[in-house]
């Protein structure tokens, strides 16, 4: 057995979004809309059309590689990738080549608990093609049809150095890039729908053996990253300890199956006859607008993370879980606005409001629960107005319904019981119906008082104060002695 | 009226009968399509004639007719084939794209539709824009109407036969490396190129789309400015088009200033290449000017001859790309084939002519790695020293005056023996284009019947000083405007 390191680089394909889109005005909100209904003559390649660069696609790559610590380079242009395929109308795609638009940058995320760092060789920016589609109503049997509704639409395509040590690290790696780029508001980074795809290249090397580099394609989910990669590093592994050899190729990872199957007789290194798009201009990145965007530059989930650390003495965990959603982020600040107790905050974020959001298969700005009104539930548990159990099944009502916190609480009668007199009533009655829970507490049982004191709250349905049914028992229970 | 009677008739002249209503724009394109009829059968130079449509479209003008006459109201005109024009099949003059009819009509196009124009039909050309004779158009040669056994030139000789032949008043072509100016040269007319940038290349069928400008041809330099007018300026659809505002005759500097213009003639372009008799007649024009009291300087463009080296590697690599959507999968031609890979190669082997081919292959070879440098890059960078060439000679004068080809035109089915031979014919159209500047050709004079191309080159968007020049040697010169009898010999 020795000893093998394992290098993986990622390359990701981001769909911007835009409107419209790359070179022509049409809409590139695709999903679910009938094939060829989102097309022109410049998006279909008709003879005598021509791109016209949408800016917005310039703006939005610029803020990600802004983001990703790119260097910008000050003249960029379009080239032309030309190769033959039924889903690429014009016979080439218009792609940056040799001077894209961010180069040498870096990533951070934590994996593990442990800080990391990639650094991001390219982002640059390419339309996306269409799509064959082999079977539907419009078809017959046993032909094919291409969709254009995706062609044309603006993507970035980021490529990290083979920085990446495990498939865990290019799992976290990866998740951080998404929450980078959901973060500005520049992909909605959905991997399920592709408008997040991830390649990525991995090789195992000893100190004897250069690695051979193994391309891993249709990973369509952060798990299906992990797992792939995971397969592909024991393959490897196994094939180099019988001292067999690893070709250099792509692999398609098989979901089902749960393995990487080789893509065989795509082997021949294509010539793309790269040459700069005669159509388009080359254009600048003047300073000042890259200085615009910089300033306008949201903060990056981890930089949030940092602060939510140090401003609110949140545990690295917690800060983590918070920004992983630039929504959940963003509600929990808001909500503190009113009610300005963090960690309580967090705790019933992460516990209680991400259960009903799960329940309900919603976001947190679809739910019909707003920041102010959690604040206001959570001040009436500070102030000991209801109890934990009663303001979890307020909230319930409150996600289903939008009612405010108070309403639902005066409407079922809710309010807390903290009268000493009536309280003192209901906790002799209890002590009464509990003989032996009182024996056993007055014989040193001191779990039989938290059953006391359940039996408490069973009486008044969860409405009495915690904290003083538990005084009166035991000045009661003592008492009785 | 009769079709002689607008022999000498400029636009000007169309729409001065139109505002007076002397005539309607129904009786304009039937006096047209009759011409065509009686033409066309020697002629060719039309691939469609849009007889049922201009007719409609005319009719209605006639029944609709406004206080204020548009520009070009109901003038008829005749669009080159691989301009696209909605609902009309645009070809350029290939089987890839027999069937073809364009769902949209090019910027261009749609300019001359709100200036009031009826597209009277579409031209012949060589296959994609790719030859200098019309020869290699898929569907038959275009005769020149001054010797029907000769070429009208290329690739827009369907264009400028029509005018020649007065089939069209006017029409449009495109300019790749000469196109719209050796068929002008060869059919006795006026072809204009453009600066690049000045006319909107959407809904033109790419060539080579560093190199592409659609231009006029027409009979009068005055009508060049009027259609100049109409479809130059900045177009949202192309980022190639400069942000200017459409070209305005204001911009002809007065007749007086004309005079003090320089005229630079580059000694490259009076080589022995050139046939005696068209050295001689561009000689005897510049003689006018001189006598006029124009100053003439000679000037050198040193570089002229790696121009066409360059042209060919540039515009066959970006030609390679541009056509390489024709492959079956959406529109056009498609040959079934056993899988995808044999319907792209028969689609392309059956849809394709020999020249397409042939630029095709040259252009892959090369863009492909390993040649990239060798050739592209390298043509690139002749094409700076082309440009620099231009800087330079333009600095001693304000435009330059050269003969627009070597040669008269030849005879048709000539065997074409050297290849090379027949590319050395844009040897002076060629540069210019390279360089992206506006160029003309003008008649100035026939020899047995045959005119005598002469080029007038300006700097970038100086089509002011080039169309005044150009208007004034044409007045100086006073050659009648051709109208053929279209017998098989020589006659004007
Ligand atoms: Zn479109």
């Amino acid at each position: 057995m020795s000893d093998f390191t394992t290098t993986i680089g990622l390359e990701v394909h981001c769909q911007l979004l835009t409107q419209a889109k790359m070179f022509c005005r049409c809409s590139t909100d695709y999903i679910g809309k009938e094939p060829n209904t989102l097309v022109c003559p410049v998006c279909l390649g008709l003879p005598g059309s021509l791109p016209v660069l949408n800016q917005k696609v310039v703006e939005l790559a610029l803020r990600a590689a802004l983001a990703l610590h790119c260097q910008i380079l000050p003249q960029t242009l379009f080239h032309r990738k030309n190769y033959f395929y039924p889903d690429l109308p014009k016979g080439y795609q218009i792609s940056q080549y040799n001077l894209p638009i961010g180069i040498d940058g870096f990533l951070e995320f934590y994996s593990q608990g442990v800080r990391k760092k990639a650094r991001i060789r390219r982002i640059h920016i390419e339309e996306d093609a269409g799509k064959l589609v082999h079977e539907g109503a419009f078809l017959p049997p046993g032909t094919s049809g291409v969709d254009c509704n995706r062609c044309g639409i603006p993507l970035v395509e980021i490529v990290t150095e083979p920085d990446l040590s495990s498939p865990e690290e290019a799992r976290d790696c990866l998740m951080m890039l998404r929450n980078i780029v959901c973060y500005l508001e520049v992909s909605d980074g959905n991997m399920e729908e592709g408008s997040l795809r991830c390649d990525a290249n991995i090789s195992l090397s000893s100190s004897s053996l250069t690695g051979v580099k193994v391309e891993v394609k249709n990973m369509n989910s952060f798990r299906s990253v992990y797992r792939a990669l995971s397969y592909e590093v024991e393959r490897q592994r196994k094939l180099l300890e019988e001292g067999k050899p690893v070709f250099q190729e792509t692999r398609h990872w098989d979901e089902i199956k749960g393995v990487t199957v080789s893509a065989r007789g795509k082997e021949e290194a294509e010539d793309y006859r790269y040459f700069p798009d005669p159509d388009l201009l080359p254009f600048s990145l003047k300073t000042e607008m890259i200085e615009e965007i910089k300033s306008g530059l949201l903060e990056l989930p981890l930089e949030k993370e940092e602060r939510f650390m140090t401003q609110y003495e949140l545990s690295q965990g917690e800060a983590e879980i918070l920004v992983q959603d630039r929504e959940i982020a963003d509600f929990f600040e808001d909500t503190l606005r009113n009610f300005n107790k963090p960690r309580m905050v967090c705790n019933w974020i992460v516990t209680e409001v991400f259960r009903n959001l799960k329940e309900l298969g919603t976001t947190i700005s679809r739910a019909k629960i707003t920041p102010s009104h959690l604040a206001e539930l959570l001040k009436m548990v500070d102030r000991k107005e209801i109890s934990g159990t009663m303001a979890k099944s307020v909230l319930e009502e409150m996600f289903t319904s939008g009612a405010r916190a108070r309403e639902i609480v005066t409407r079922r009668g809710m309010a807390l019981i903290n009268d000493e007199k009536e309280l003192e009533n209901i906790v002799k009655e209890v002590i009464e119906k509990n003989p032996q829970s009182v024996a056993d507490y007055l014989s040193g049982k001191e779990k039989a008082l938290q059953f006391l004191i359940g039996q408490v709250m069973k009486e008044t349905r969860g409405q009495a104060d915690p904290e003083l049914t538990r005084n009166i028992l035991i000045k009661v229970l003592s008492s009785e002695e | 009226m009769k079709i002689e009677e607008f022999k000498d008739f400029t636009i000007q002249d169309y729409h001065h009968l139109l505002e007076e209503k002397k005539i309607s724009p129904l009786e304009l394109v039937n006096i047209f399509l009759e011409r065509i009829e009686e033409g066309e059968d020697k002629i060719h130079a039309f691939l469609f004639v849009n007889e049922e449509k201009a007719k409609n479209e005319a009719r209605e003008k006639t029944d609709n007719w406004p206080e204020e006459l548009p520009p070009l109201w109901g003038l008829p005109v005749a669009i080159k084939d691989n301009i696209c024009t909605q609902g009309m099949p645009t070809t350029c003059g290939s089987k890839m794209l027999e069937n073809f009819v364009s769902p949209y009509d090019a910027t261009v196009v749609e300019r001359l539709k709100a200036a009031g124009a009826i597209i009277l039909g579409k031209t012949n050309m060589d296959e994609f824009a790719m030859g200098s004779s019309t020869e290699n158009s898929t569907f038959g040669p275009t005769h020149n109407p001054l010797d029907l056994r000769r070429t009208p030139g290329g690739s827009s000789g369907g264009s400028a036969a029509s005018v020649c032949a007065l089939e069209a008043p006017c029409a449009l072509g495109s300019d790749t490396g000469g196109s719209v100016r050796q068929p002008a040269a060869f059919c006795g007319v006026v072809g204009l190129r453009p600066t690049y940038g000045r006319v909107p290349r959407y809904g033109v069928v790419g060539l080579a789309s560093s190199l592409d400008q659609a231009g006029p041809i027409t009979r009068k330099v005055e009508d060049a400015i009027t259609i100049l007018e109409v479809i130059s300026g900045k177009d949202s659809r192309d980022s190639t088009c400069a942000p200017y505002p459409p070209f305005s005759r204001n911009e002809i500097p007065s007749l007086e200033d004309i005079r003090k213009i320089k005229v630079g003639v580059p000694r490259e372009y009076f080589s022995s290449r050139v046939e005696k008799v068209i050295g001689e007649k561009i000689q005897e024009a510049l003689g006018k000017l001189k006598g006029e009291g124009v100053e003439l300087v000679e000037v050198s463009l040193p570089h002229t001859d790696y121009a066409l080296e360059a042209y060919y590697i540039v515009a066959s690599a970006e030609a390679s790309s541009n056509l390489a959507r024709y492959d079956g999968v959406m529109y056009g031609l498609r040959v079934e084939g056993e899988d995808l890979q044999d319907m792209y190669f028969e689609t392309r082997t059956l849809g394709f002519g020999k020249e397409v081919k042939r630029r095709i292959i040259l252009g892959t070879y090369s863009l492909s790695s390993g040649h990239y440098d060798e050739y592209y890059l390298k043509s690139m960078k002749v094409r700076t020293l082309v440009r620099k060439d231009f800087e330079e000679a333009l600095k001693q004068c304000n435009l330059l005056i050269t003969p627009t080809t070597p040669s008269f035109p030849f005879f048709l089915g000539e065997e074409t023996q050297d290849l090379y031979e027949r590319y050395t014919d844009d040897i002076f159209t060629i540069p210019s284009a390279l360089a992206g500047l506006p160029s003309l050709s003008l008649n100035c004079g026939y020899e047995g019947g045959l005119p005598v191309g002469l080029q007038i080159i300006g700097g970038p968007f100086e089509e002011g000083k080039l169309l005044g020049l150009a208007l004034w040697l044409e007045k100086l010169l006073a050659l009648p405007s051709p109208f053929p009898e279209l017998k098989e010999g020589r006659g004007q």
